[in-house]
């Protein structure tokens, strides 16, 4: 089943009729991603990579039942991309853009509560590589091939580090069921909480690898949420054991600010609820595969 | 991007903060000629620069006689002056602000931030202001006041009250505070801020509320919309090399080591040094080259990082996704020939279009270091620097 998306889910492109768009939504198809339509302002009535383009999201999600959404949105208009996503039904939202203002995202945030549980919109991103179940389909900027199928699930704010993460587990014979990037940015859709949630009861996901970085309360909140409520292993990563405090270190968000926010703080947080914090970053497949040796044995 | 004191007082003035009465000076001469201008016989010389602490590192002066201010004037200008939040290059000095002198009889802080917990914006305030945020934080928690703003509806005036009462404010000062306070939250939202402190927001003599310093910072992102903003950028108060590369589309971070690194994506980048740092090295920056790179924006990260004298080995870590191996081989390549490297160079190329990329390296005849592995090329890396780790 994995989460997010699978070889069943519609997904309409945001921006398709431009050439990031169209380069990605090509990727997209060729890899057995449901690709129904493209959504550009003034295109409406035209045809890209042989699938219909409409002017608004709300005519595409009429017109073929798509329930999740990729955005190719430059930044200044990526929130409004957003906004109307949600309004018109979609469930998944994927947003790779970097550089969108902290204010627009915090209206984001706002205006996705206005809508009942059963209607509300998940946002992955902005700022991220995006969400692949291998084999199954993706919707992001991921190269598809480095994903091997499988049963662990991963989530990191950062892409490329999700990648090599993947490529190690890949090495070591270890397959993916969905890997979610939620992004770098200060404020973003989904945090590692909410995707460990969708791991959690996924009964295609038998652990999960979490990979963090300095900067912002996230990782925090993710740990008091294994500790509470997960009964599958979670092996974790975090990146920015060498950097300084106060500098932001390319992502927006990836700056100490804060008590508990350095990458040593934050192993500590980890390791403390039982959590299997890979010493380096080319250790991350190793841990993983440690820890699912340990669960089969037991 | 950081503004200086000056600029921050004259925005937060606009949205009906009070300040001191004040100028700027670009020589002691003019100066001296503010302080007249100003009248009285207190005032206070403060050197501009994009730092806190500058009163414990000797930027901020109080004199008496225009002639002191002339004479205090020229000690700061063209002084690099050092506090705890600059680094040990401290910071240029080109531009003073004269202030007429304040009768403080209380201070208190005031700070506007994004609290990403709850991801919006966060007043914290206190009674006892005039030292960092972080002392305060630290040798009196118990002072500090939180205050959640709902974006939808904006800072409610019950809630600006709550604050100056919970401040042991009384009387005329409350309204003072709500409007410091509702005046600050406007300046924050209508400006795309990240941050506006007043520290110390004081009660003077006659009982008003001014704000005595002023520090704001604004979202990069936003600026595209902020021209009025981005006009107040100082360049001289910025690394001349992080600046270099921001203009590129890099980001740079220099920081004190000896291996160079070149890497695509933030994360993959901090890995990256904290693997060097495992295997014993000291990375000498943070850079990220950004997605879909082509070859010409490899060659300026080269010149970028070559540009810190310390730097005697250079790692660079690729793994491609929307980037490709083969346009970053073609750089590293362009980098050798156009500038004349000598220095090892340590390149592992993963993901799209590797195979490509490894022929050019490969084909090129160039002395470079092929590794297939983030721990290898660490390990390699340290293993070429020039001197020994230090024990």
């Amino acid at each position: 089943m994995a989460i997010l998306i699978d070889e069943t889910t519609k997904v309409v492109v945001q921006g398709m009729s431009g050439r990031i768009g169209k380069f990605h939504a090509a990727e997209m198809i060729e890899n057995d991603t449901n690709v129904v339509a493209g959504v550009t302002p003034g295109k409406g009535g035209t045809t890209v990579l042989d699938r219909p383009v409409f002017n608004t999201v709300r005519e595409a999600v009429e017109a073929t039942g798509a329930s999740a959404s990729l955005m190719f949105v430059p930044p200044p208009f990526a929130a409004d991309a957003m906004m109307e996503a949600a309004d018109a039904g979609i469930r998944t939202a994927v947003c790779v853009a970097d550089g969108i203002p902290a204010q627009d995202m915090m209206r984001v945030k706002r205006f996705l509560r206005r809508y009942p549980r059963d209607r509300k919109m998940r946002l992955i991103g902005p700022n991220c590589a995006g969400v692949i179940s291998p084999g199954k389909g993706f919707m992001g900027i991921m190269p598809p091939h480095i994903y091997a199928p499988g049963r662990v699930g991963i989530v990191g704010r950062s892409g490329t580090l999700g990648y090599e993460a993947a490529s190690q587990l890949q090495a070591l014979g270890i397959g993916v069921s969905t890997s979610v990037g939620i992004g770098g940015d200060p404020i973003n859709g989904s945090s590692f909480r909410d995707i460990l949630e969708l791991f959690e009861h996924d009964p295609d996901t038998d652990a999960v690898m979490m990979i963090g970085e300095i900067g912002g309360p996230q990782e925090a909140e993710a740990a008091a949420y294994v500790r509470d409520h997960m009964t599958k292993p979670v092996i974790a990563y975090v990146a920015g054991l060498s950097a300084p405090k106060g500098r932001q270190m390319g992502h927006a968000g990836a700056i100490i600010s804060a008590f508990g926010e350095s990458a040593q703080e934050k192993v500590e947080m980890l390791n403390a609820v039982g959590i299997s914090v890979a010493p380096n970053p080319s250790a991350m497949g190793a841990t993983v595969a440690d820890v699912l040796a340990r669960q089969q044995a037991a | 991007m950081d503004i200086h004191e000056h600029q921050a007082k004259e925005i937060l003035a606009g949205f009906g903060v009070p300040v001191p009465r004040g100028g700027v000076a670009y020589s002691p001469e003019q100066a001296g000629y503010r302080a007249r201008e100003l009248g009285g016989d207190a005032w206070v010389v403060k050197a501009q620069i994009h730092s806190g602490g500058r009163g414990e590192a000797g930027g901020v002066k109080f004199c008496n006689t225009e002639n002191e201010v002339r004479k205090c004037a020229a000690e700061l200008f063209g002084k690099q002056l050092v506090t705890k939040q600059t680094g040990p290059a401290g910071k240029g000095v080109f531009r003073l602000w004269v202030e007429e002198a304040s009768d403080i009889q209380q201070e208190l802080y005031l700070g506007f931030v994004l609290d990403r917990k709850t991801e919006r914006i966060m007043i914290v305030a206190s009674a006892h202001g005039g030292m960092e945020i972080e002392d305060l934080a630290e040798k009196d928690p118990d002072s500090l006041r939180r205050m959640i703003v709902d974006p939808a509806v904006g800072l409610a005036e019950f809630q600006a009250r709550e604050l100056a009462f919970s401040l042991g404010l009384s009387g005329g000062q409350v309204a003072q505070m709500v409007n410091v306070l509702r005046a600050c939250y406007r300046a924050y939202r209508d400006l795309d801020a990240m941050m506006v402190e007043i520290n110390p927001l004081v009660i003077r003599g006659a009982g008003e509320l001014v704000a005595l310093d002023a520090k704001m910072s604004f979202d990069t992102n936003a600026l595209y919309r902020r021209p009025e903003v981005s006009a107040l950028r100082d360049p001289s108060q910025e690394d001349p090399r992080e600046a270099m590369a921001a203009d590129n589309g890099l980001a740079y971070v220099g920081l004190d080591g000896d291996i160079g690194c070149i890497i695509n994506g933030a994360g993959l980048a901090m890995a990256t040094m904290d693997m060097i740092k495992l295997a014993g090295g000291e990375p000498a920056n943070f850079l990220d080259i950004g997605g879909g790179a082509g070859p010409d924006r490899v060659c300026k990260a080269f010149r970028t990082v070559l540009s810190d004298p310390n730097v005697s080995v250079i790692l660079v870590n690729i793994f491609a996704g929307i980037n490709r191996c083969d346009w970053i081989a073609e750089g590293v390549v362009q980098a050798y020939r156009e500038i004349g490297l000598n220095l090892p160079v340590v390149v592992r190329l993963a993901g799209t279009n590797v195979a490509e990329g490894q022929e050019i390296l490969r084909a090129s005849g160039l002395p470079i270091t092929a590794s297939d592995t983030l721990a290898e090329a660490a390990d390699a890396a340290v293993a070429m620097r020039a001197q020994p780790a230090a024990a």
